[in-house]
């Protein structure tokens, strides 16, 4: 006979049964919950990813701000990349919940143990990049996203409601630059051109690799952390983009795009899934200069935090002191 | 190289209108109270989502436990007349 569990102490088979029962009936997940330990570990990898995306992200345009052509697009600029550092801190802070430092996770950026998106690992040429990047980098980001919302981890869902409220203006700003571009002097419209030749490829990429190459994908499925395949996704973005870039009077670098009156959605050519697997890797045009300036930025910070620290103790001491006196 | 400790985390809450209670909408770190309302206000409130900020350090904060959640809330299921809609009171009388 099977020796029956005491009261309050669920067996790690009970425990996952009903863990997965909730998950099925769309009850959120929180942080005190019970929970498997891969899903843990799944979720502190693709939050901490995500962070760190935002993070690295803020990169690329940073070196933008002071060649914004107008004031108009510099004020912009700066609200958009400040959204990010406030993005990153969102999901730090969601990923915080499952019990690992942040400190933890910035380490592992920092030592090559963590990835961030691959997009950010492309250089950004001119002006009308910064539009692409708006346009299509936050807009492919906005449809993950918006899928994101639905996760059955209720730290992370709710990060990803306040990041898509407030990312919706990034894709207007970007649009709104390539508008201007597309729409200028032959330069300007050859500029958009070349931005969107450079920009296509890498976008895409940015729902990962195929459904048919993945791993993780049907368990991350199954815990609902991921709730729609990477190429569903891919093919939402493309359908979105397409009529964007018609518009516009910009031509999408692609020779098999074409509508698909049978399926209702545009056919596409296939992704250069090498050049994928090799700036992951680390041999992007531009991986080592982005971790060199995030890891600079953090060392050149270290005795701003260091002196916040110290100022928090003295003022601490003196309030005791003063209170001691008092008594 | 390592990226130290971590200051603090704190909890911070906004009543997003007056008249509203305050809500809870994520945390930060910050190394003294002061700080963790400059942050809060940096990073909840850059689109005027709020008239007030309150900041809890997290350690502070004392939650019941998800494996009560049963033993302290269902109990209330079953007290269907602490509800107006138990009770039956004729249409024709007024202002009940």
């Amino acid at each position: 006979m099977v020796e029956s569990q005491s009261p309050g102490q669920a067996s790690e088979t009970e425990e996952a049964a009903r863990f997965q029962a909730r998950v099925d009936q769309e009850i959120k997940i929180e942080p005190r919950d019970w929970m498997p330990e891969g899903y843990r570990k799944t979720l502190v990898r693709q939050i901490s990813q995500h962070a760190h995306s935002e993070i690295v992200g803020m990169l690329p345009e940073g070196c933008w701000v002071t060649r914004a052509p107008s004031l108009r697009r510099k004020v912009q600029l700066l609200a958009k990349i400040q959204d990010e550092a406030g993005h990153g801190l969102y999901l730090y802070s969601a990923a915080e919940t499952l019990g690992t430092p942040r400190s933890e996770m910035i380490d592992a950026l920092h030592s090559d143990r963590a990835k961030y998106s691959n997009i950010f690992n492309y250089p950004v040429l001119s002006w009308a990049d910064i539009g692409t990047i708006g346009w299509l980098v936050d807009g492919a980001a906005i449809i993950n996203q918006i899928a994101l919302c639905r996760c059955s981890y209720g730290p992370y869902a709710r990060a990803m409601e306040r990041i898509c409220r407030e990312e919706s203006f990034h894709q207007r700003q970007g649009y709104e630059i390539m508008m201007s571009m597309a729409f200028g002097t032959s330069e300007q419209k050859r500029m958009a051109q070349s931005a969107l030749d450079r920009w296509w490829g890498p976008s895409l990429m940015m729902f990962g690799p195929s459904d048919r190459d993945t791993a993780q994908s049907s368990q991350s499925m199954a815990w609902k952390i991921k709730r729609v395949s990477n190429d569903d996704l891919r093919q939402q973005f493309v359908d979105m983009a397409v009529p964007q870039a018609e518009y516009l009077g910009l031509k999408i670098p692609d020779p098999d795009l074409k509508w698909n009156e049978e399926r209702g959605h545009y056919d596409f050519g296939e992704i250069d899934w090498a050049e994928l697997k090799r700036v992951v890797s680390g041999d992007g045009p531009c991986n080592k200069e982005r971790m060199a300036a995030r890891i600079k930025a953090h060392e050149d910070g270290a005795w701003v935090r260091e002196a916040a620290v110290a100022y928090a103790e003295k003022k601490r001491q003196r309030e005791s002191a003063a209170r001691i006196a008092a008594e | 190289m390592t990226a130290g400790n971590d200051w603090p985390l704190w909890e911070v809450f906004i009543r997003a209108r007056e008249g509203l209670s305050h809500k809870h909408v994520g945390s930060l770190h910050a190394c003294d109270a002061e700080m963790a309302l400059q942050h809060a206000r940096d990073v909840y409130t850059r689109r005027r989502e709020g008239e007030s900020i309150w900041v809890v350090q997290s350690t502070d904060i004392i939650a019941s436990a998800p494996a009560d959640k049963e033993s302290l809330f269902d109990p209330a299921d079953a007290k269907i007349y602490r509800h107006p809609t138990f009770y039956e009171v004729p249409d024709e009388v007024e202002c009940l």
